[in-house]
């Protein structure tokens, strides 16, 4: 039992490194690629991060699993708009980053409130 | 030379979400999991923040960017408090080698009384 | 009265930093806002705006921002290392402290620090005994007052001077 648990180990180490090898070797055609190389990066790494969080709210065995990887995934969507906002140019990508900060916050305390079995108007 | 400081900070950020999330998929059960994710995800979403307004300088969007911060720092800890009263309360189980469980013994006792 | 003009200061001050390179227009737009929202809200913002005048809770609140922002990074190298670990080292279970704060703001911000330093993470909170529920992810002693000076001792000393 001992054995395959760090046989899990060793392969998760695996996939993610190789994982991100890929991403920072392979010459990724983006539209982003004309002012930064390294943002271009950036955005693909964030990705996986995405995966993590969807795997989770996939497996959850509870509905509190579930709830805790929405929240998670409400605040790394803010460091996207952050990240975007720089090669773009635009400023309104951190208005966008502030507002969904602000209804993330709320949706939260709406799925506690949720779990612990009270209707909304109390 | 700001932007090769800024892109220190992102990567810094990146590295400590990643962190986050690999904790989010090993730790066994909601608890530890909150644990994880609400101290690297909010640190690393600041840190990243903090690198944009390193390369913009002073302008507007630095100013946002940090009032962005300020309430990101203030709330995040007051939803990941409520998610946990709420999977307390709901019955979540702590996991099977854990120590001590006051707060479930408390609640038991005042139940009794009552 | 004294908590609505504060309140309708603070309004201010973040509208105007929201929408920056400032302009009459906006300015005015920005006082109507401020004002409708401190007149309906007012009187829930603050219960001793004396407190807001003192100079010396300001340079205690400095000092505070510091020590979180040290504690916060030791937080996160923390449980880097613990996620890495092959043998996963953890050792979780729920403890309960005591504290002597007494104000709303005071223990809102006590409980946000501790569920952002090393290892705790605080579930709930009894505000008419000051009984809080930490969940700790290496625990070191289930006893209260061993775990009440491992815990709290270090933010309560100037949380106390800031906002009591």
């Amino acid at each position: 039992m001992i054995k395959f648990k760090y046989l899990r180990w060793c392969l998760g180490l695996f996939g993610i490194s190789a994982i991100l090898l890929f991403i920072t070797l392979y010459p990724i055609p983006s539209l982003l690629m004309w002012q930064s190389p390294v943002l271009a990066r950036c955005f693909f790494i964030l990705a996986l991060c995405f995966a993590f969080c969807l795997l989770r709210i996939m497996l959850g065995p509870t509905p509190a699993d579930r709830a805790v990887a929405v929240d998670t995934l409400g605040i790394l969507i803010v460091g996207f708009c952050a990240i975007l906002s720089i090669p773009t140019g635009r400023d309104w990508y951190i208005d966008i980053a502030i507002a969904w900060a602000l209804q993330s916050f709320i949706g939260a305390l709406a799925l506690a409130k949720y779990l612990e079995g009270r209707g909304f108007d109390e | 030379m700001n932007e090769i400081i800024g892109y220190i900070f992102i990567v810094v950020g990146l590295a400590f979400d990643i962190f986050g999330c690999i904790g989010l998929l090993r730790l066994p059960d909601v608890y530890n999991r909150l644990q994880a994710t609400t101290k690297c995800v909010t640190l690393g979403t600041s840190s990243i923040l903090l690198g944009t307004i390193v390369i913009k300088g002073l302008a507007a969007t630095s100013i946002k960017a940090f009032l962005c911060i300020i309430f990101l720092v203030l709330t995040s800890p007051v939803a990941a408090h409520a998610l946990s009263r709420g999977a307390h309360i709901s019955g979540v189980k702590l996991w099977g080698k854990s120590v001590c469980d006051k707060y479930a013994e408390d609640k038991k006792s005042k139940n009794r009384e009552e | 009265m004294k908590s609505k003009i504060i309140l309708f200061i603070i309004g201010f001050i973040i509208w105007m930093l929201l929408g920056w390179p400032p302009n009459l227009q906006h300015a005015l737009a920005g006082i109507f806002a401020a004002g409708f929202v401190a007149a309906l809200t007012g009187d829930m913002f603050t219960r001793r705006p004396h407190r807001f005048i003192n100079p010396s809770r300001y340079l205690w609140f400095g000092y505070y921002v510091f020590l979180f922002l040290w504690e916060c990074l030791k937080a996160n190298i923390d449980v880097a290392l613990r996620v890495v670990n092959p043998k996963l080292p953890i050792n979780p279970g729920i403890v309960k402290v005591k504290t002597t704060l007494k104000s709303d703001t005071a223990l809102t911000f006590l409980a946000n620090s501790i569920t952002l330093t090393p290892g705790t993470f605080c579930i709930d909170i009894k505000p008419e005994s000051g009984i809080l529920y930490i969940h700790w992810i290496n625990v070191e002693s289930d006893d209260l007052d061993k775990a009440t000076k491992l815990i709290v001792d270090k933010f309560e000393k100037v949380l106390k001077r800031v906002f009591e």
